[in-house]
């Protein structure tokens, strides 16, 4: 036989709980016990080894029932552990619940601005194109540091790119929340991060093209018009969802002043025309950009100072 | 219960089995012969299966095998090799040049699993280390264009070898997303499909382009 079956012997069953773990736990001390008896020696007397046979048989199922009792509760323990993991993983289920054509006509609403400000525009609470269009902003602006050369010191393109993108979208989403609700508009935090997430649509166009053809007066072009478009969608949105005049005033001149400054922001602070500026603004005593390590906001303070600088010379 | 007046069992088809359950004793037995056997064998077999999932790879059909037994052996071989070449990059301090080997490596597993947790989302039917396994071994085709762009790299840097290079990493790249794509999207509801392929083809969209802009100095 040699444990090939394993009918269930109900008199050498201790007080289980009748979990199928324990029964294993036991059937498998079983079969090695009597492997073990039949190894250690055929000789000995019948009763005499079946009393004895049962007394240790006792004592060792004793023994493997609490050790299998111990995994059991462990392993349900990890099992509930694990089951409230995937139990987070569905709180998010309903916000990735989009079509494609759903999201493509998001894509191309978010560029157009509603007219109608009296009555409260719907927002969908979806986060699957914000989320797609922050990870298209990553990729793009990574292509655009890698051509511009970008040396960071104090860390890796990769998560300057990621830092920069995911921080936008979920501070600048949090601090608008919090706006919101000093200013009494009717929004939530998922409708606010899918609105931010679909504005940045206007960012990733304008980017992909500005980062490719180096014409100052083509991003400020893009700039205006196409960051313009989706700074009016958003803050048509929010201003159909506020009452009062300067609860409007204040959520909107944050969130388009904010809006258009990241776009400028990302343009200046990682591209080539980074060197023409200096060199043509400050002169030769500027040291030439290439090859320095610099601190980013240092560096775009600068930036911003000249690119003003700039602007007010050529209104 | 209308529903079963049609169902008759006839009497002459006996109904027999077995009450004793069969508890599979030859699985202790198995548990350990395979500890008692030598690692030789072990390795052999890990490595056989493994060597059998980059052929599944090379020729993506739609065969279940890469799904069924998933390991991770594969793709963190992939991941540690394609983070060694991209070493070295150009750099004139020693600060930063190309990604360095962390940055590569976080790559690669943050994206995937981003994907992964993105096609559960999405009510995909593929477990998470499924979906792992097969996003790693489809970094393959990457990995190989990867050692022919450094290959190509020692004879020169001019715009002949850019060429070249854009079009092996970018050959490579279309065979890594429709390699991935023919496993995965086969557990999404057939209209998401497009859902589920776009962050597969900017994750290795990343890759590739780690790959192309890589510059040996």
């Amino acid at each position: 036989q040699g444990g090939g079956s394993a009918v269930i012997d109900m008199e050498n069953m201790d007080d289980t709980s009748g979990s199928s773990f324990e029964d294993m736990g036991e059937m498998h001390q079983r079969m090695k016990e009597e492997e073990e008896e039949e190894a250690e020696g055929e000789a000995g007397a019948g009763e005499e080894e079946d009393g004895e046979f049962l007394g240790m048989k006792g004592l060792r199922g004793q023994l493997g029932r609490q050790v299998a009792d111990q995994m059991w509760q462990v392993g349900k323990r990890q099992a509930s552990r694990a089951f409230s993991l995937y139990a987070n993983i569905d709180i998010l289920r309903p916000y990735f619940d989009v079509e494609p054509v759903q999201v493509r006509a998001r894509l191309l609403e978010s560029m157009i601005p509603v007219k109608m400000i009296n009555f409260p525009q719907k927002i969908a609470g979806e986060l699957y194109g914000p989320l797609m269009l922050v990870f298209t902003l990553v990729a793009i602006l990574l292509h655009g540091m890698k051509t511009s050369d970008t040396i960071i010191r104090e860390g890796t393109l990769m998560g300057t790119a990621i830092g920069t993108c995911f921080g936008y979208w979920l501070g600048v989403s949090s601090f608008m929340y919090f706006l919101a609700y000093l200013c009494n508009a009717q929004i939530t935090m998922v409708q606010m991060l899918s609105l931010l997430g679909y504005g940045l649509f206007g960012h990733c166009i304008t980017l992909l093209v500005t980062y490719n053809i180096h014409f100052h007066s083509l991003f400020y072009i893009f700039w205006l018009v196409v960051g313009g478009l989706s700074t009016l969608r958003m803050v048509a949105v929010l201003v159909s969802r506020t009452v009062g005049h300067t609860q409007r005033l204040i959520l909107c001149g944050t969130l388009a002043a904010l809006h258009m400054l990241f776009l400028l922001y990302l343009h200046f602070a990682y591209h080539k025309v980074v060197e023409g500026i200096l060199d043509t603004l400050e002169g030769p005593n500027m040291p030439p950009f290439q090859r320095v390590a610099r601190d980013i906001p240092v560096v775009s303070n600068a930036v911003l100072n000249t690119t003003a600088k700039a602007i007010a010379l050529t209104l | 219960f209308p529903g079963l007046a049609d169902v008759s069992i006839s009497q002459d088809i006996p109904v027999e089995g077995e009450i004793t359950v069969p508890v599979g004793s030859h699985s202790p037995d198995e548990d350990y012969s395979t500890l008692d056997e030598p690692v030789k064998d072990t390795i052999m077999r890990d490595l056989k299966a493994v060597g059998k999932k980059f052929v599944h790879v090379m020729y993506p059909k739609k065969s279940s095998a890469l799904l069924r037994d998933w390991d991770l052996w594969g793709p963190l071989v992939l991941c540690v090799s394609l983070a060694l070449m991209l070493q070295g990059g150009s750099a004139d301090s020693k600060d930063d040049g190309g990604p360095q080997f962390a940055e590569v490596f976080v790559i690669i597993w943050f994206g995937a699993v981003v994907i992964t947790l993105n096609s559960k989302l999405l009510g995909g039917t593929i477990s998470f280390f499924q979906s792992l396994c097969v996003l790693g071994y489809c970094v393959m085709p990457l990995t190989v264009a990867m050692l022919v762009c450094r290959l190509v790299l020692l004879a020169g840097t001019g715009t002949v070898s850019f060429i070249v290079r854009l079009v092996v990493v970018g050959a490579m790249f279309a065979w890594s997303t429709l390699a991935s794509t023919a496993f995965l999207a086969d557990s999404q509801p057939p209209n998401r499909k497009a859902l589920v392929v776009y962050p597969i083809f900017l994750f290795y969209f990343v890759i590739s382009w780690m790959i192309l802009t890589f510059t040996p100095q």
